[in-house]
């Protein structure tokens, strides 16, 4: 251990020997529990708070049907009746039919997992690429900084929807994966902007210095002491940005050039019903509902987030 | 504020150039042929399709093409569109309306947000500050095209108030739903940013001072907290112009109005490739600029900013 034979070093030169001074009760430090760290700290002011736990919920449920659709709905989505077009719900159809005739409920379960996907894919690409290009524009600075900066305020320049239907009505296939990419194509400047600006700030503190002075190399600076300490406000608008991926894809859904109308999706459900909302509202309603709960529950999550890691909003509150 | 305004023009320039060769980029060079996808399921004569290479350019090399692109541009040559009409002449008819809509927008959006953000900022932790928070949020959650369909569905066709689509000349009357709906999602995010900003600005020394002073409650609020919160709120407005774009294709659609975004959607819902192509690029266009526009009044609202550099 390095660490610990440095310190044991600087003791010799600056403390005076216990002899001298023996430790008193007041300045007996515990060593008993694991020094806390800013992430415990994080998960002791969210787990007090009954929103995280509502999100949290949620968000497992979720995650748990688009995992396991089969387990919630023992009704095939594809199976359509069209005497049944538009009714209402009856026993064991509890949320009624589609214009095709198709369950509602079981749609709304098997259309999970693409939503899912798109949103994660996509938030995945988008915090990847856009963490280690901002770490390495603001890290280095200079010209590298200068030529991504200009890159991505282009990117930047176009709205990230406008842009995901320029390229999806051109592109000939279209999957959940293509989604997320065309998505995240116009969604990473965000990420690295943040990513930047918090690893310039990280940049200057002092046990970067001091880390420098012990001769630990530029490279691993950043990976083991910058990176850590800068990822925080990543993570809040990562989690946000879920919400809003999942909400864009149902958006390109519902113009028709998101998911083809093979895949079985919220938005493409949505997009289905809205000829008959006339007749029956219900088709659309339920799907429109368990898209927006999803999206909540990730936007209550990027909420209680940023006021766990940030501790003067938490002093704040 | 004139050197700031001439260093953000110039930084401007990389950006639209940069932003147009992008648009370009994808839609010629990609994989997918944007002359096989004029004539869908149907293969036409190696003639035909030689011509219309010739047409649009595209048998000389991209860099080229992308030049030509750019120079139509600046002369008001956008292009035409699937049905061969020139996209100015298309832009002509259609902006003025999407301008109106817009414009609606944007009051509601900044009147209703800042009013209801205000009083929810100054009675922090209160009842109206609670339920406007979980409305912000709910509105948030929800898609435009869904809001757009609650309302249509509720205010046009249960109760009747209001016409479920727009006539072609669409008069101011017949928008207001539509701006709504369109102003929905930047309504909520006004409420919480000028609340947040609100609440912070509500315990800073200043208004404390303005207190003591003796100034009256309503001068305090109205020239001491509202107008330092209404920077960032006044930022948002600008990058909002662009989601309200996208949101003008999604209602424009969803209410049959005759203008921008719905020529968009129409396009989009057609399959004309090309036609989405140069709105959206406009549209791009668009949005840089009124960007710029709010980064100066930025400028003009904050004097740190001004003489920063």
């Amino acid at each position: 251990m390095p660490s610990n034979d440095s310190s044991a070093l600087s003791a010799d030169h600056f403390v005076a020997d216990l002899e001298e001074t023996p430790i008193r009760a007041v300045d007996a430090i515990d060593e008993s529990e694991k020094p806390r760290s800013s992430w415990n700290d994080a998960w002791d002011s969210m787990k007090r708070r009954p929103t995280f736990w509502i999100a949290a919920g949620l968000i497992l449920v979720v995650v748990v049907v688009a995992l396991f659709p089969g387990l919630f709905t023992s009704v095939d989505p594809r199976a359509a009746e069209l005497t049944k077009s538009n009714q209402g719900g009856e026993s064991g159809h509890l949320l009624g039919f589609t214009l095709q005739g198709a369950d509602v409920f079981s749609r709304i379960i098997w259309g999970t997992r693409a939503s899912l996907t798109v949103g994660l894919l996509a938030t995945i690409i988008v915090t990847l690429v856009g963490i280690v290009i901002g770490s390495l524009a603001g890290f280095y600075g200079g010209w590298l900084d200068a030529i991504v900066s200009r890159i991505g305020d282009i990117f930047f320049a176009i709205p990230t929807v406008l842009g995901a239907i320029v390229l999806m009505s051109i592109l000939p296939t279209r999957t959940p994966l293509t989604v997320a990419l065309v998505l995240s194509v116009f969604a990473w400047p965000q990420i690295a902007r943040v990513m930047r600006g918090s690893v310039l700030s990280a940049r200057g503190s002092d046990y970067v210095t001091a880390s420098a002075a012990l001769g630990v190399s530029r490279f691993r600076i950043l990976l083991r002491h910058v990176v850590p300490n800068a990822i925080t406000p990543v993570i809040v608008v990562a989690t946000v940005s879920l919400g809003t991926f999942i909400v864009a894809e149902a958006t390109l859904s519902f113009l028709g050039i998101g998911l083809p109308p093979s895949t079985m999706s919220w938005g493409n459900d949505i997009n289905a019903a809205r000829t008959s909302l006339r007749v029956s509202p219900a088709p659309l309603f339920w799907p429109a509902a368990a898209l927006s709960v999803t999206v909540l529950s990730f936007l209550l999550m990027g909420d209680v987030v940023r006021d766990a890691l940030d501790p003067k909003a938490r002093a704040r509150r | 504020m004139l050197w700031y305004t001439g260093r953000r023009l110039l930084q401007l320039i990389p950006v639209f150039f940069g932003a147009t060769f992008l648009i370009y980029f994808m839609v010629f060079a990609l994989p997918g042929d944007p002359v096989a996808a004029l004539f869908g399921d149907k293969t036409p004569s190696p003639a035909v399709i030689d011509a219309i290479r010739a047409e649009y350019n595209l048998d000389k090399p991209f860099i080229v093409q992308y030049l030509l692109y750019i120079g139509g541009l600046f002369t008001g040559d956008l292009g035409t569109t699937f049905s061969g009409r020139p996209v100015a002449d298309e832009l002509v008819r259609a902006f003025p309306i999407t301008f109106r809509l817009a414009m609606l927008a944007l009051v509601f959006e900044a009147v209703a947000g800042i009013v209801v953000g205000l009083v929810a900022g100054l009675r922090k932790g209160k009842l109206f500050d609670t339920s406007a928070l979980v409305v912000s949020l709910l509105l948030i959650s929800v898609p435009t095209f869904v809001i757009g369909f609650l309302l249509q569905y509720v205010f046009g066709i249960q109760l009747g108030l209001f016409r479920t689509t727009v006539s072609s000349q669409a008069p101011w009357s017949e928008l207001v739903l539509p701006a709504i709906v369109l102003a929905s999602v930047s309504f909520a995010y006004i409420v919480r940013l000028t609340r947040a900003s609100v609440a912070e600005n509500s315990s800073a020394d200043f208004v404390r001072t303005a207190s003591a002073k003796g100034l009256t409650r309503r001068r305090v609020v109205t020239v001491h907290i509202l107008r330092n919160s209404l920077v960032p709120v006044v930022t948002y407005l600008g990058v909002d112009i662009g989601s309200l774009m996208v949101g003008a294709i999604v209602t424009e659609g969803i209410f049959n109005i005759q203008g921008v975004g719905g020529t968009v959607y129409r396009a989009i819902t057609l399959g004309e490739g090309p036609t989405v192509v140069s709105f959206v690029a406009v549209m791009v266009i668009i949005f840089m600029l009124a960007n710029l526009l709010v980064d100066l009044l930025y400028a003009l609202l904050d004097p740190r900013i001004r003489y920063a550099k």
